[in-house]
């Protein structure tokens, strides 16, 4: 059979390349690495910064999010999602509609929504909000949502800690392994 | 003109003899005598003149890089019926013409595309661009382009499909329907020998793979995959990949949705933990089956001849034809019917199928003019089976009604509709209004 012959020579493949490093490439100089945006969802990578909802609602305007996202930020401009559930936030997350409905109520941490502000937007001006910008937006986007109290001031320190309205509910990946069904008792 | 060429027209235009001249200079003279009936009146030969192409002389940019014939007019579509340019004035999704493929890999130009957030395609130089890898590993490392091309190198047939390529009832063609997939080869070096270079640490659970257009879209994929199969790919069909492929470096994560796959590679940071990023919103499920479905595509094909919009010309015999893949594996089996599933037939497996690659099928269908529903069902190395519509309803423990959705990418079996005049219409059925 094929396979069996196959097999052997992948074995060797896979084995040289794990015994081997070659050199390639160089270290990342501070600037570099400085451009790793990533965020955790424990808030690793925040950068200091602060901002409230008041100074969110001002810049939601000025930086033009209004634009796509509408005032109140309720959608119907664009393509572009309603920001603000319709639902109150008694309403069960998941019962919301698709994509559309409130975006930041479905995000299981709030550091995804701040991740979200800082790669993304404004769209075709990305990457131009300072530190303190997108906390006072994502803190706009909380309190209109009623996920913090108007008045609370985001900070690298206290952002991964809000308590967002989807909790522990939502399914982690399952582990994955080669040549495995992608879920088990299900043979489609 | 060209003497020579002159000279050669005018010998095809000097009628019989000149043909049986040629002819027989080229070997197959006899091959044509030979059908000449031994009684009757002496038929006239085929007049060559009659069928002769204009010769056009091929300009410098068709010498240098080639174009297909006029005649050849495939063309990719926005998808979804989606105006593109989108609401932003912005391209997204285009899909590929596979009424039209042959064989198994999508010329480069043709290859379907998705864009994320329908933001605009980068124009990088390739000698300033560099890919960096941090994050859990011992030696965090910058690759320029001619670094990646010092490490040893792989070439793979893959194919890349959409989540959203989930056919309905309004589609009209198969590049409606099914057309947000693609398959080429792959050229690059295995992102199992870049993190080695790196040194993965012991808590290094997840990867996040981040390109570099103007929304830096990130998406989280275990690690575990990382080792296995990916490529860090520079090339496609022979060449660099396409500014619209990610130019000049992108992530192809065999088997997995398309959203994975990440175009203009600029980092790729090593994590303990899992990290919902821009491009993993789609995938945030409460219902653990769903979330499992989400990620390796299941065994799916699709009939690509005679599919939907096209017309059989006469009775008799065709090739029905399509592709057939899984991200669970190679194609090890496809079955045709012709009778909407009460018999299934094997189809034939054209050439060796590829590990998460498309696989051609083929199979010889006599119509005698009557109404057919024509089928194909794959399966793959692992066992799984590509389902009904209403397999997956009650495998996953819900009633099945026409507006029962397959979560996640939709693998389930197409149905084209052969009518007595031989046209091919979407055999699915309509759902209702209001669905």
């Amino acid at each position: 059979m094929a396979p069996l012959r196959i097999v052997p020579v992948f074995l060797l493949l896979a084995s040289a390349a794990l015994a081997q490093t070659y050199g390639v490439g160089r270290a990342p100089t501070p600037a570099e690495l400085a451009q790793d945006i990533t965020i955790s969802s424990t808030g690793v990578g925040l950068p200091p910064g602060h901002g409230t909802a008041a100074e969110g609602k001002v810049l939601f305007t000025q930086k033009n999010c209004v634009v796509c996202h509408g005032p109140d930020a309720v959608g119907g401009v664009t393509s572009a999602p309603n920001l603000q559930a319709k639902l109150g936030p008694e309403v069960d997350a998941w019962d919301r509609k698709g994509g559309g409905d409130g975006i930041p109520v479905k995000a299981p941490y709030a550091t995804v929504v701040w991740d979200f502000i800082h790669r993304g937007m404004p769209l075709g001006n990305e990457g131009t909000l300072t530190p303190n910008e997108v906390y006072a937006l994502t803190a706009y986007l909380f309190a209109i949502n009623k996920i913090i109290p108007e008045d609370q001031v985001l900070d690298q320190n206290n952002l991964a800690k809000v308590k967002m309205p989807i909790g522990d509910e939502w399914v982690r990946v399952p582990d994955w392994r080669p040549k495995t069904p992608r879920l088990a008792g299900y043979p489609y | 003109m060209d003497p020579k060429r002159s000279t050669r027209r005018e010998l095809l235009k000097g009628g019989a003899l000149a043909v049986g001249t040629v002819a027989a200079g080229a070997s197959v003279g006899k091959i044509a005598f030979a059908e000449t009936p031994a009684s009757g009146p002496a038929p006239s030969l085929p007049s060559y003149a009659a069928n002769e192409a204009p010769m056009v002389p091929a300009s410098e940019d068709v010498i240098a890089y080639g174009v297909r014939s006029h005649y050849v007019t495939s063309k990719r579509i926005p998808a979804n019926g989606r105006a593109s340019p989108d609401d932003f004035g912005l391209e997204f999704h285009i899909a590929t013409p596979l009424q039209d493929s042959v064989g198994t890999i999508q010329a480069s130009s043709l290859h379907y595309v998705a864009t994320t957030k329908g933001s605009f395609i980068p124009d990088i130089d390739p000698a300033k661009h560099t890919l960096m890898i941090n994050g859990l590993v011992d030696r965090p490392r910058i690759f320029t382009m001619a670094d990646l091309k010092r490490f040893p190198s792989v070439s793979r047939f893959h194919f890349i499909e959409c989540s959203g390529n989930s056919a309905s009832d309004r589609n009209k063609t198969v590049q409606e329907s099914h057309g947000l997939t693609s398959n080429a080869e792959w050229t690059g070096v295995l992102l199992s020998t870049l993190f080695k270079e790196c040194g993965l640490q012991k808590n290094a659970n997840w990867f996040v793979a981040e390109s570099a257009e103007e929304i830096k879209g990130a998406s989280t994929i275990p690690i575990n995959k990382g080792m296995t199969d990916v490529i860090v790919a520079y090339g496609m069909n022979g060449e660099p990949l396409r500014p619209q492929q990610g130019f000049p470096v992108r992530l192809i994560v065999p088997g997995f949705e398309g959203i994975f796959n990440t175009k203009w590679l600029r980092h790729i940071k090593v994590v303990d933990q899992y990290q919902l990023n821009m491009n993993d919103f789609g995938h945030l499920r409460r219902d653990p089956k769903e979330a499992a479905l989400g990620y390796q595509i299941g065994p799916k094909s699709v009939i690509t001849f005679p599919s939907g919009g096209q017309k059989l010309p006469e009775r008799g015999w065709y090739e029905i034809t399509g592709l057939a893949w899984s991200g669970g594996g190679a194609v090890r089996k496809v079955e045709i019917s012709t009778d909407g599933g009460k018999a299934w037939h094997a189809a034939q497996l054209k050439g060796t199928p590829n590990p998460m690659a498309h696989t051609r099928f083929g199979f010889m269908w006599n119509w005698e003019g009557g109404e057919h529903v024509i089928l194909s069902r794959a399966t793959d190395e692992i066992g799984q089976v590509q389902p009904t519509v209403e397999e997956v309803a009650k495998a996953l423990g819900v009633a099945y009604t026409p507006k029962f959705r397959v979560p996640m990418n939709n693998n389930t079996i197409m149905p084209w509709k052969v009518a007595r005049d031989g046209s091919v219409t979407n055999g699915l059925p309509p759902v209702p209004t209001g669905a």
